[in-house]
Formats: structure tokens, C-alpha cells, sequence
């Protein structure tokens, strides 16, 4: 019975305490949930008062829910319009800030074996994009692939919920034209890296994080004369590199101090650690 | 009623009091075995309810015969123009199947009569642990074992450009369906009275005489229900088969080309489309195809086997 009373008394306590945390709310981009839940986590373990609550939905779910004032934490994987702004603006009555808190950079790889070094935006397409023509390595100015039977072109995708599927989807083909159907569609990035390494014939991508000696990562050109850039941390950083985005989280103009704190600790050495782990680049410092 | 009351005053005094001592928990016995017959037929019209309630605004709405079974295109993320077509999904579920069963069903059901018939007592229990053991195997270690050892080995031995095709996932159901055709194949073997066994002996047949003319027409129907349940099993992988496929939408020419099935399509989509849209609908008309087509395997079994029983 004792003991009863004092389980009761500490889950009484329990309860009133967590009524001192503070909840902050994070919601939008599918890309960029995992980091921001991975973020979340690791701030917890430093600050058990302050619980961030991260949710998906996309970025123009995150966005809307800024605006109207329901979430602290807008998570984004394209730019805030002007005019999403001037709503924001209107409707709290402040002002919105940006914050580049990562690179999301996509690699686009092929096995050791393959002789090439690099391809063009066009190429890709080619090879990727509905009703393209490249279906054999012969196709891209010629190339034999040693250990290849047919010669053949084997394109790794993602299964089409995956966030990497549809911004390489977007930077490869634009937003108005499909991937071709046939390719095979992973569910992983590590599986997708896997597969390229034990078939000469394969091609992939994956963002750059989860990129493996074993696997040859292509340098990309934005045409067949431009300069072929390598996926690398400094050039996805420079953004010379074509395949590469920024991922921002949009606050309103003056934030609460905890999340104030927060978004400063995202520039922290541990938080890039912890953005490089989940596969993504860290945003330029400065 | 009568008829039982006089055939129970026949009975000897000792079982006639046993019988009227234990009326109540027998009844609550009784109750509990029927209970749970009835509730695995509510179940199941439950489940076909729920899936019928879940796909039926896209059935009534959006469905297209000719599209839906008739083009191999499944497009449902597509910017340009959403397709929902099955047939390469179909086709892939019946390639996989047909292909895992000709292959496991004539070694699983040869492991069966080795294990209960031919080798040695003493070993005969470690075979049976270690083939349970395939069981044991997670389905996504089997894809990771489908992707890094079979694929290459597909790949070199074959000659082909890719590994991940109809014939690896069909080896790795095989490999997945074994145990079960394995020990229910043993079982029915098992059944059969050693009257049967030492008469065919008495009467100077061999072993494999034995085996072939006595053990397996009087256990047929066990070995029969042992491989339909193999092919359940096959029909209903999903996470193994995504990974081995290669999760591709085409319909595969050859075994040696990709394909995609259609559990490993709904678990792969299900999770991520949102609930209620015309996907996640169309998803669950997936899944009416599935039950469909489980249905009539049931169906044939049962009637494979009533018939022979006639």
C-alpha cells in the first residue's frame, strides 16, 4: 500500500510537471520530417523541458499551419512565397523568418565497373523521364559496360511516397513529366545503393549522405558542354552543384525565446553531425 | 432425442455417470470451440466488408474494368495522367507463385517423405528443428539475402542484367514456403497407420514401393492440403518478394525480367497515400483482387479434395 502511494504521488508529480514543459509545434516537408525528429530527439536529451512535437504532411501543409498561426515551426522544402509572406504578415501581424538549415543534394551513381564519369541533366532524362530513349548504356555517346549483359540500362528508383523520388523526379524532369514505369522501385536509399553495387548494369541515386565507396557517384552537368560538378559537401554547399536544394524552417518574426534557442542550436556542430547522418548536407555556416 | 437417451442407458453404468457428472463444463466447452468456429467466418466477412466498404467510392466512382485488368500500367503518383492498371501486378503474383510452387512443392514434399520415411530416427528430430528454423527467418533478411547474395549469383550464373527478377523472388518463397510444406507434409505422412507400412513390408515391398504406392495415396490429401498452404504462404508474402522482384512495373517476358506483385504494391503505397483518397480506394481494390484470388484457391483445394474422397 505504501508503495502504492508513492508510485500514485510520483505519477501525480509526473503529471504536473510535464505541464511545465513547453511544446513546440514543427510540422510540413516529408523531407525533412526525419531530421527534424532526429533534431528533436537529441534536443530533448539537453533540454527535458522543452518537447518539440514534429509532424509531416508536406511543406505547403507546414506553411499553411504557419500562417495561420498554429504551428511555431514551419519545415519547408522550397522557398516561402512572396505573397504566402504577405498573408503571414497580415494575419499575425509579423513578420516571417527564414532559416537554411540544411542542403538536401542527390547523388546519382552507377557500379565501379561502368566507364563513365559523368552525365548532363538531358542525359538523366533521358534515361529516366517517360517516353526517353536511352535505354541502352550505348546510347549515352556510346558507352560499353563492361560485365553488362545486353548492355542494357537497369534504373534503380524509389517507390514514389519517398520525398527523394519526387524532388529528383522534380530536378531531373521538371514538375509537368512522369519518371518512365519499369524501373526498380526500392524502398531505401542503403537498398537502393546496395543493388547498384552488385549489378554492372545499374544506376541509381540517393542523397548524398548515404553515398558508399563502393558505388562510382557521377559528376552532373546542367548540359552536355557545362562543367561536369561532383556531389560533394562544398559544392552542394555553393550550390554549383545541379542536384541540390535548400531545406528551410520559417518562423514567425519574433519567436518565443525557447525557439529562438532552438533554431540557434540547429546550427550547432552536433545538430550538422546528426543532419549529415540523416543523409542531407548542413547548411552553409554564416 | 430418444434415440440418444435409449443408446445412453445402454451405455455401461460407469460412462453413463460420467457423462451426467460434467454437463455444465462441457457445455461451456462446447460453447467455446463453437464460438470460435463461427467467429473465424465473422471474421472473414468482416475483413471482405471492410475492404469493400474502404474501396467502394473508387469501384463506383473511378473504377475501369478494361483499365483496371486490362493495361499494365499502375501510375497512381503520376503529374501527368494517374493510371490504374493491374495486369502487370497480376501477372507478376501469378509468375512468383507458379514459379515458388514448382519448385517448392516437389522438394518440400521429397524432404517430407526423407524425413519420416527414409532417415534415421535419431536425426529425424534435429532435421525438423533445423528446417523449422527457415521459419524463423524474417521476411526482410530473406530480401537482403535476395539483393546481396542472389542477385549477383542470378546475375553470373545466368548471364542476364539483373538479379533481381521473377525466378529470385520465386527461390526465395521457396526457400520461405519450405518449412511449412516441409512439416504439415510430414505430419499427414506420419498419419498414416504403421498397420499400412508393415503390411506392404509383410508383403516384400521395398522401401521406395512403400513410399510411392502405399504412403502416398492414403496420405494424399495431407500432402494436398501441404502444398496449398504453400501456396497461400507464396501468395501472401510481401517484403521478401518487394525486395527480390525488384519491384518493377512491367509484365515480365521471361523469368529472368523484374516484375512487382500485387501484396508487395499495397504494402508499399498503403502507408504513405492519404486515407480515404482515390489511391489508398484503389489500393484496397488491390486488395479485393487478392482475396479474390485466394478465394478460388481455397475453392479449388476443397474441391481437389472432396472429389477425391469420392
Amino acid at each position: 500500500m505504501r508503495t502504492f502511494l508513492i508510485l500514485a504521488l510520483a505519477i501525480f508529480a509526473g503529471c504536473t510537471d510535464s505541464k511545465h514543459t513547453l511544446i513546440i509545434q514543427n510540422k510540413g516537408s516529408d523531407t525533412l520530417v526525419n531530421l527534424a525528429q532526429a533534431w528533436a530527439e537529441e534536443y530533448k536529451k539537453i533540454h527535458p523541458d522543452v518537447a518539440i512535437a514534429v509532424s509531416g504532411g508536406g511543406s505547403g501543409t507546414g506553411l499553411a499551419a504557419l500562417i495561420n498561426g498554429t504551428v511555431d515551426i514551419a519545415n519547408s522544402s522550397r522557398a516561402m512565397k512572396d505573397e504566402e509572406k504577405a498573408e503571414a504578415l497580415k494575419n499575425n501581424g509579423k513578420q516571417i523568418k527564414e532559416f537554411i538549415v540544411g542542403m538536401d543534394a542527390l547523388a546519382v551513381f552507377i557500379h565501379p565497373k561502368n566507364p563513365l564519369e559523368g552525365l548532363s541533366l538531358e542525359e538523366v532524362a533521358c534515361i529516366y523521364g517517360e517516353g526517353g530513349k536511352c535505354t541502352h548504356w550505348s546510347d549515352i555517346r556510346g558507352t560499353v559496360v563492361p560485365g553488362c549483359q545486353g548492355n542494357k540500362i537497369i534504373r534503380v528508383s524509389r517507390q514514389s511516397n519517398s520525398g527523394t523520388y519526387q524532388y529528383f523526379r522534380e530536378a531531373i524532369l521538371g514538375k509537368k513529366r512522369d519518371l518512365k514505369l519499369g524501373s526498380m522501385d526500392l524502398n531505401g536509399s542503403r537498398e537502393s545503393i546496395d543493388l547498384v553495387e552488385k549489378t554492372p548494369c545499374a544506376i541509381g541515386y540517393s542523397g548524398m549522405g548515404y553515398l558508399s565507396k563502393h558505388v562510382k557517384a557521377v559528376c552532373i552537368s546542367k548540359n552536355t558542354d557545362g562543367e561536369c560538378i561532383s556531389p560533394k559537401l562544398e559544392t552542394a554547399m555553393n550550390k554549383t552543384y545541379p542536384i541540390s536544394r535548400e531545406l528551410y524552417m520559417y518562423t514567425s518574426g519574433d519567436p518565443s525565446a525557447e525557439v529562438k534557442a532552438y533554431m540557434e542550436w540547429t546550427q550547432s556542430e552536433v545538430a550538422r553531425k546528426i543532419t549529415i547522418n540523416s543523409g542531407y548536407v548542413p547548411a552553409p555556416k554564416g | 432425442m430418444d434415440q440418444q437417451l435409449t443408446k445412453s442407458n445402454s451405455l455401461p453404468l460407469e460412462w453413463r455417470y460420467k457423462k451426467s457428472s460434467k454437463p455444465l463444463s462441457e457445455k461451456v466447452l462446447e460453447f467455446i470451440i463453437k464460438a470460435s468456429g463461427i467467429s473465424s467466418i465473422v471474421l472473414i466477412i468482416a475483413i471482405l466488408f471492410f475492404i469493400l466498404k474502404e474501396s467502394a467510392p473508387f469501384l463506383i466512382s473511378r473504377f475501369d474494368f478494361k483499365e483496371f485488368f486490362m493495361s499494365p500500367e499502375w501510375y497512381p503518383a503520376s503529374v501527368v495522367k494517374v493510371r490504374y492498371g493491374v495486369l502487370a501486378l497480376l501477372v507478376g503474383t501469378l509468375m512468383v507463385t507458379f514459379l515458388s510452387m514448382l519448385i517448392a512443392v516437389p522438394l518440400g514434399l521429397a524432404c517430407a517423405f526423407y524425413i519420416s520415411e527414409f532417415c534415421h530416427p535419431k536425426l529425424r528430430e534435429t532435421y525438423k528443428i533445423l528446417i523449422e528454423f527457415l521459419a524463423a527467418i524474417p521476411s526482410v533478411v530473406w530480401g537482403f539475402i535476395a539483393i546481396m547474395m542472389i542477385n549477383p549469383l542470378i546475375i553470373h550464373t545466368f548471364d542476364v542484367p539483373i538479379g533481381l527478377n521473377i525466378l529470385n523472388a520465386s527461390v526465395i518463397l521457396a526457400l520461405m514456403s519450405l518449412p511449412l510444406i516441409v512439416s504439415v507434409g510430414e505430419d499427414a505422412l506420419r498419419a498414416v497407420p504403421e498397420t499400412y507400412r508393415e503390411a506392404a513390408e509383410a508383403m516384400g515391398a521395398t522401401k521406395w514401393e512403400v513410399a510411392t504406392r502405399v504412403l502416398l495415396p492414403a496420405a494424399k490429401n495431407g500432402l494436398m492440403a501441404a502444398a496449398l498452404l504453400g501456396v497461400g504462404r507464396a501468395l501472401g508474402e510481401t517484403m521478401a518478394v518487394l525486395m527480390a522482384t525488384g519491384h518493377s512495373i512491367q509484365i515480365p517476358e521471361t523469368i529472368f525480367d523484374p516484375g512487382r506483385t500485387l501484396t508487395a504494391t499495397i504494402a508499399a503505397e498503403l502507408g504513405e497515400s492519404p486515407k480515404g483518397g482515390e489511391h489508398y480506394q484503389s489500393l484496397f481494390a488491390i486488395g479485393l483482387v487478392l482475396f479474390v484470388l485466394s478465394f478460388i484457391v481455397n475453392l479449388t483445394a476443397d474441391y481437389l479434395i472432396r472429389g477425391r474422397r469420392k
